[in-house]
């Protein structure tokens, strides 16, 4: 889901980070409201296990991969805002250093993946655990939403590209496919094969972490 | 905090099972380089082209240069890109959690 420099025209690139800078200053605005010191080193964590999960690419059938994010993870145990923050940490790392996903296309990545992902996953599982019940089913279910909603969003990104940009003869500038091959071929690959391990991994940790670790450890605020 | 320590654990367990993520073959849907989208369009759109050369990642694509030729180094590059990456990601990630984090008391 890592989209690369090149795929995105420019001006699309600019206005995914103007979409995502205020989702950042307030995600910073948020954190120090509500992020307490002894939760820096779970923050840290978060980061670092999103990066690592982002490492184990798996098959999908037809011949492409696919893999887990695990940002809803992260906003279940630190809030949507920290999540934010943590996953978007990893992506900006992974562009920079290993060129996984684009510089240019940091704004886009981080929207789908650090933003529409754990906010819309976190959504989810608060409405099915409300009041601390079925955690483990609403960080499934949850989690699940939340990469494919993120995926549906880069396959939009990358779909609007040939129809807005091309050449004066038609061939495509950027993106080469369009909607009608970029949404069933992201959607496929992450309703079957990226969606299911991502819910599976959420599950196995919220289970691990409920039955091994306090309850606190769980972000319970309510905004 | 005892659990951190644990969960810790399991970032390194996860590092030195990373290489896993090589054995899938093909490359995620978008994510083609320019030699493989040749290959399967017969062009390069002009615009992606251009700008996919903005960027030359030290580590590109999580291997390391010199390690590539059989699947054991790239597995051990695969293995050095991933401790270098978690340790520029946790010291980043605790300074600015430190930064943004509100003191002890409870």
């Amino acid at each position: 889901m890592h989209i690369p420099d090149g795929y995105l025209s420019p001006s699309t690139s600019v206005v995914m980070y103007a979409a995502m800078v205020p989702v950042w200053g307030m995600a910073v605005k948020k954190v120090k409201e509500t992020l307490k010191s002894k939760q820096v080193p779970l923050l840290a964590l978060a980061a670092a296990f999103s990066f690592v999960i982002m490492m184990f690419n798996v098959p999908i059938p037809g011949g492409t991969t696919g893999h887990a994010v695990g940002g809803t993870l992260a906003a279940i145990v630190l809030g949507p805002w920290a999540a934010c923050i943590a996953v978007s940490i990893a992506l900006i790392i992974q562009a920079l250093i290993f060129g996984d996903g684009g510089v240019w296309a940091i704004g886009a990545n981080c929207f789908n993946m650090a933003f529409v992902l754990p906010f819309l996953g976190y959504a989810v599982y608060r409405a099915i655990s409300a009041g601390g019940r079925n955690r483990v089913l609403g960080s499934v279910i949850g989690s699940y939403v939340g990469l494919n909603a993120a995926a549906f969003c880069a396959a939009v990104e990358f779909g609007i590209q040939p129809a807005l940009f091309h050449t004066a003869a038609g061939a495509p500038l950027y993106c080469p496919y369009g909607l009608a091959q970029a949404i069933p071929a992201m959607m496929f690959a992450h309703l079957t094969v990226a969606g299911p391990i991502e819910a599976v991994i959420t599950g196995i940790v919220v289970y691990y972490l409920q039955r091994s670790a306090e309850e606190s450890l769980f972000y319970n605020a309510t905004a | 905090m005892p659990v951190y320590r644990k969960l810790w654990f399991w970032i390194v367990v996860l590092t030195i099972l990373s290489p896993l993520g090589l054995l899938a073959q093909g490359t995620a849907w978008g994510e083609w380089g320019t030699d493989e989208l040749k290959e399967m369009l017969g062009m390069v759109p002009q615009g992606l082209a251009k700008l996919g050369e903005t960027w030359h990642a030290v580590l590109p694509d999580y291997s390391v240069p010199g390690l590539d030729k059989t699947f054991a180094q790239q597995a051990v590059g695969y293995i050095i890109s991933a401790v270098v990456g978690l340790a520029v990601i946790v010291i980043l990630s605790y300074f600015i959690g430190r930064a943004l984090a509100k003191g002890e008391h409870e």
